[in-house]
């Protein structure tokens, strides 16, 4: 597959992905992060997303960056740019460019190049950072890595003053880090220019496609909701890749509720794991404050019978979840969306959650003022099903938006509203019909204000009962609210397209990636599909219309089983014969080739033996015995995944699209 | 409103807040006839009563067993929170925080304490939550009806369950090793000294454990067992008579208090507890002391009861926190979210 550059190929301006293998722990998120906001403050569409492992030094990480000029800015698989300054990622990292890319690597990595077809670059970093008369022997090995920045910028064409602006940006305006870093930027840059010929095609030209917009993780930008929300307590417990949303609460929330006399409106709590993290949270908003708590898998399945009490007793709280992939410890550095099914029924006997589902940090942002909202109005538990992608990794977004609504704090009774109800009331009295009562909060000085909230049977008055009928009224009214909360949670949002015939249903941060797939399919393929972005459970009437109204409905899920898929067909079991189920998880973001190729993996049977579901089963064996590995190394070769069709029939558990991510 | 009716024997009369006792009580219990738990009830209604603390400054809170069912039987006008098995602690740790004027008082058992809630127990010690923590403490599941607990003794002998193989976990000595701020412990059988006790751990700032031995009549209440009445009848050795006197409220002394050898400790609120010395000199300020003693107690068989350990000058959780005057839970938007114009500070932060 050689492409041996006879003449020059034409230039490839602001479409390619730039991919670094560092040694986890060596400092290169200062210099990768630089590269990110450089080329975003370029104006060019831009994401990057950090694959490392679970590790604090000493094993190989990658990060990579996608810039777009169309805007797509999902993982993509091919890498045209590498950089490696790891001996032990550099083979590897060698194989994966791309035919006719370009491969940087520092030139004290003693290594076959095994490669004709891709442009090389020795860079001699350590010769360099020697240079470098006013380094501090301690700091060589950190500003090392701003020495590929600057040979990086200076073949692709990224601009030295937006480098230095985003540096400006990283280290606060502090002056000497700056300039310790640019000064290793420049030095790269110069060395590249008079050192190397330029022979690869990628180009960076400025654009205006980022004006207005922000680059942000959805882990700050779910605190920062938070806040704007009036959180008032949080208790955690350090997981990956959960920790930097309640890190970010403190890092805001002096700023943001900062007062005149120093004292605080809010507490945060670092428990002692995440049994006490959720128990915490849960006697805190039974005393009537905004409280949240923010973990991942291994905590979310800690804090279950917590859920179970906080729905059944009626304790407003929101739990984050950043999900990483499971089950058990699974890969704990890996993205997930696997949390879904376990949440939407969390704790044992009849359970129903409210899910948020954010597609994005801006969303991030908004469901965290609004999760307190609804959590409050509603009066059960809401979670806000966030994934590792979402969470970690920068991402370019609208600004965040003040919240349009005054909080909505629900049903409290004071001791005024007491004194005026001649303390006639019941915790769990539903007055109004909606499956909401009222509630009041510790400290109400009212004689009749108290009650005595518990896990066990109780009645409307909140006394202990095990009685039949009553528990049976409980439990309907609790079915009741859950159908109540419709009118709270935010709506899916539709992207139609003209004459589309299929339907696609997405959730949270695979959003890009299917937007970018319906853009494949309808130019490559000639697909047309409509998209409906699932924004929350339970589902409203937008998804039952969107189903009936497509004569095929493919659920893209980032997880083996295909969890949305389940959810749907349990809930529209009269629809679920248009449903298909595209899931994959690998651990890795979603990207536009693994929806696209899930996709029309399945495509063919609907329409072409819509009629006849036995040969489809027949002509799927076949398929997967011809599948065959086409990647260009062995080590790939093994990991590649079958494709595989299922039969449209049967209502299948397993999720049976795989792709490869190669 | 305090037009109620009075328990037999007792005088009709209002405390300095204007409430009879009859305000203090709760629903009538449904723990068995004889159980060391409803005396302990009892002694919760006397000692805030007597104390003029209005039901309304306290919350109650507790886990899962029979211990955790009893704060239905006290202070019906308080706020309660009857959670999961082990992890009353988390809970009223957090609930804590939605007001901080408000004194918690947990019910917990040996096995809700020194089995499946020890994690918990020692955190909200260590964190030094401003609560009154009560292990009544019978070395027995009892609403399982009759399994061993970490507090049971090695080589006690049970009905279906067989020899405990197991040495007993001592709550005092896991609640001093976790820095605890106030220590005591005592006997169901002895009213006067829980109730002593309880005003000592209410007017205390932070987090007061109460082991309070107190038998099981159903299921662990063999003659020769550590959690029986009779053992504990024969066993006790009493360390102090304790008397306390609240700040506010000259009259609160008893009438048998003696004069004689005296230490005082002066509590975070003002208030002191006046220690008297039975039969050797104790420094309850000294922690050492306190794990000898608990040592020494536990080779010699002896029931210790009393203030093993007090540190009152240390700031509780909430205290730490640097709060608002205001309780947090009355708060309103106005100081709860930030202003418009700092959402474009914000998103400038945001690169």
């Amino acid at each position: 597959m050689s492409v041996n550059s006879t003449k020059k190929p034409a230039r490839i301006v602001n479409d390619f992905s730039i991919t670094v293998g560092t040694v986890n722990g060596s400092g290169s998120s200062t210099a990768n992060n630089t590269i990110l906001r450089a080329i975003f403050k370029m104006g060019i569409p831009v994401s990057g997303k950090n694959l490392f492992p679970s590790n604090i030094q000493g094993l190989p990480t990658w990060y990579t960056i996608r810039v777009n000029k169309d805007g797509f800015v999902a993982r993509r698989d091919e890498r045209e740019i590498v950089i490696t300054m790891n001996p032990n990622s550099f083979a590897r990292d060698l194989a994966d460019v791309q035919p006719g890319g370009a491969f940087f690597y520092a030139d004290d990595i003693k290594q076959p190049i095994t490669r004709d077809d891709i442009t090389v670059y020795p860079m001699p970093i350590k010769q360099l950072i020697r240079e470098q008369k006013d380094l501090a022997s301690n700091l060589r090995d950190l500003v090392s890595n701003m020495i590929y920045v600057g040979v990086l910028a200076q073949m692709i064409g990224m601009d030295l003053e937006t480098i230095r602006a985003a540096l400006t940006f990283h280290f606060k305006g502090k002056e000497k880090p700056i300039t310790l870093n640019y000064d290793a930027v420049v030095a790269g840059a110069e060395w590249a220019k008079a050192n190397l010929e330029k022979k690869d095609p990628f180009y960076l030209e400025s654009m205006d496609k980022t004006h207005g917009l922000i680059m942000a993780d959805g882990n700050t930008a779910g605190a920062l909701g938070s806040i704007y929300g009036g959180l008032q307590f949080a208790a955690w417990y350090p997981i990956t890749p959960a920790s930097s949303l309640a890190e970010s609460l403190n890092e805001y929330l002096p700023m943001l509720r900062k007062r005149e006399d120093g004292k605080h409106t809010y507490a945060v709590v670092q428990a002692e794991d995440e049994l006490a993290a959720i128990g915490m949270t849960i006697g805190a908003a039974w005393s009537g404050l905004r409280s949240m708590t923010s973990t991942s898998g291994p905590g979310l399945s800690l804090m279950t019978e917590f859920m179970g009490l906080a729905y059944y007793a009626e304790v407003p709280v929101v739990v984050w979840d950043v999900q990483r992939i499971g089950p058990s410890t699974g890969l704990p550095t890996r993205t997930s969306q696997g949390d879904l099914s376990f949440s939407a029924f969390m704790g044992h006997g009849d359970t129903q959650q409210i899910i948020l589902l954010p597609g994005g940090v801006d969303e991030c942002f908004e469901f965290g003022w609004k999760s307190l909202d609804i959590a409050e109005r509603l009066q059960t538990p809401v979670l806000v099903l966030s994934d590792l992608d979402m969470g970690m990794n920068q991402w370019m977004s609208k600004p965040f938006a003040y919240p349009e609504t005054p909080m909505d704090r629900g049903k409290v009774l004071w001791e005024k509203d007491l004194e005026e109800l001649k303390g006639n009331w019941g915790r769990y009295l539903d007055v109004d019909g909606d499956g909401v009562a009222y509630r009041t909060f510790p400290g109400n000085k009212h004689p009749l204000a108290a009650y005595f909230l518990r896990g066990t049977g109780h009645d409307e008055y909140a006394k202990y009962s095990e009685d039949a009928s009553i528990w049976l009224r409980n439990m309907d009214r609790l079915k009741k609210k859950y159908e109540t909360a419709k009118q709270y949670i935010p709506a899916p949002v539709l992207h139609a397209m003209r004459g589309a015939a299929i339907g696609i249903i997405a959730y949270g941060s695979t959003e890009s990636a299917v937007e970018e797939a319906r853009y494949l399919l309808d130019k490559e393929n000639g697909i047309k599909a409509d998209f409906l972005r699932v924004r929350a459970l339970p589902f409203t009437d937008e998804v039952k219309k969107f189903i009936a109204k497509h004569e095929v409905v493919f659920v893209v899920d980032m997880n083996r089983d295909g969890q949305m898929y389940q959810l749907l067909t349990v809930e529209y079991p009269a629809l679920a014969n248009k449903l298909v189920s595209v899931a994959y998880g690998d651990g890795m973001p979603a990207s536009a080739k693994w929806v696209r190729e899930g996709v029309l993996a399945k495509y063919k049977k609907p329409v072409a033996a819509k009629a006849a579901s036995k040969p489809t089963k027949a002509t799927a064996a076949k398929k997967v015995s011809k599948a065959k590995p086409a990647s260009k190394s062995t080590k790939a070769a093994a990991k590649k995944p079958v494709k595989k069709a299922a039969p449209k029939s049967t209502a299948s558990k397993s999720a049976v699209a795989k792709n490869s991510r190669k | 409103m305090t037009d109620t009716l009075p328990m037999a024997g007792a005088n009709i009369q209002v405390n300095a807040v204007g409430l009879s006792k009859n305000d203090y009580r709760g629903n009538p219990s449904t723990l068995c006839q004889g159980c060391g738990h409803n005396s302990i009830s009892n002694q919760i209604i006397s000692a805030l009563y007597e104390m003029n603390i209005s039901p309304d400054s306290v919350a109650k809170f507790s886990g899962i067993g029979c211990s955790s069912k009893s704060p239905t039987y006290f202070l019906n006008r308080s706020f309660g929170f009857n959670g999961l098995h082990g992890r009353m602690p988390s809970v009223a740790t957090g609930a804590l925080f939605g007001d901080h004027t408000i004194r918690g008082i947990g019910v917990s058992g040996d096995g809700d304490t020194a089995s499946i809630g020890m994690g918990q127990f020692k955190h909200a010690v260590r964190r030094n939550v401003n609560m009154v923590y009560i292990v009544e403490n019978n070395g027995v599941y009892g609403l399982t009806k009759g399994q061993f607990s970490a507090t049971a003794e090695v080589g006690l002998s049970l009905k279906k369950q067989g020899v405990n193989q197991y040495l007993p976990i001592d709550i005092c000595m896991e609640a001093i090793a976790s820095n605890a701020t106030f220590v005591a412990r005592s006997f169901a059988g002895d009213p006067k000294q829980v109730k002593e006790l309880l005003k000592a751990a209410l007017a205390h700032n932070g987090v007061a454990v109460l082991d309070i031995i107190s038998p099981c009549v159903t299921f662990n209440n063999q003659d020769n067992a550590v959690h029986s009445y009779t053992w504990g009848k024969d066993h006790e050795a009493p360390l102090h008579e304790i008397s306390f006197i609240p700040a506010r409220n000259e009259i609160m002394l008893e009438a048998d208090m003696q004069d004689g050898e005296i230490r005082e400790v002066e509590l975070h609120d003002g208030s002191t507890i006046v220690l008297k010395k039975i039969d050797k000199d104790y420094n309850p300020t000294h922690r050492w002391e306190a794990l000898r003693l608990l040592e020494e107690s536990q080779r010699e068989n002896l029931l210790v009861t009393g203030l093993i350990y007090v540190e009152p000058s240390k700031p509780s959780l909430t205290d730490t926190y640097n709060l608002v005057d205001t309780p947090l839970n009355r708060l309103t938007e106005a100081d709860l979210r930030p202003s418009r114009e700092s959402i474009d500070r914000i998103n400038a932060m945001m690169f």
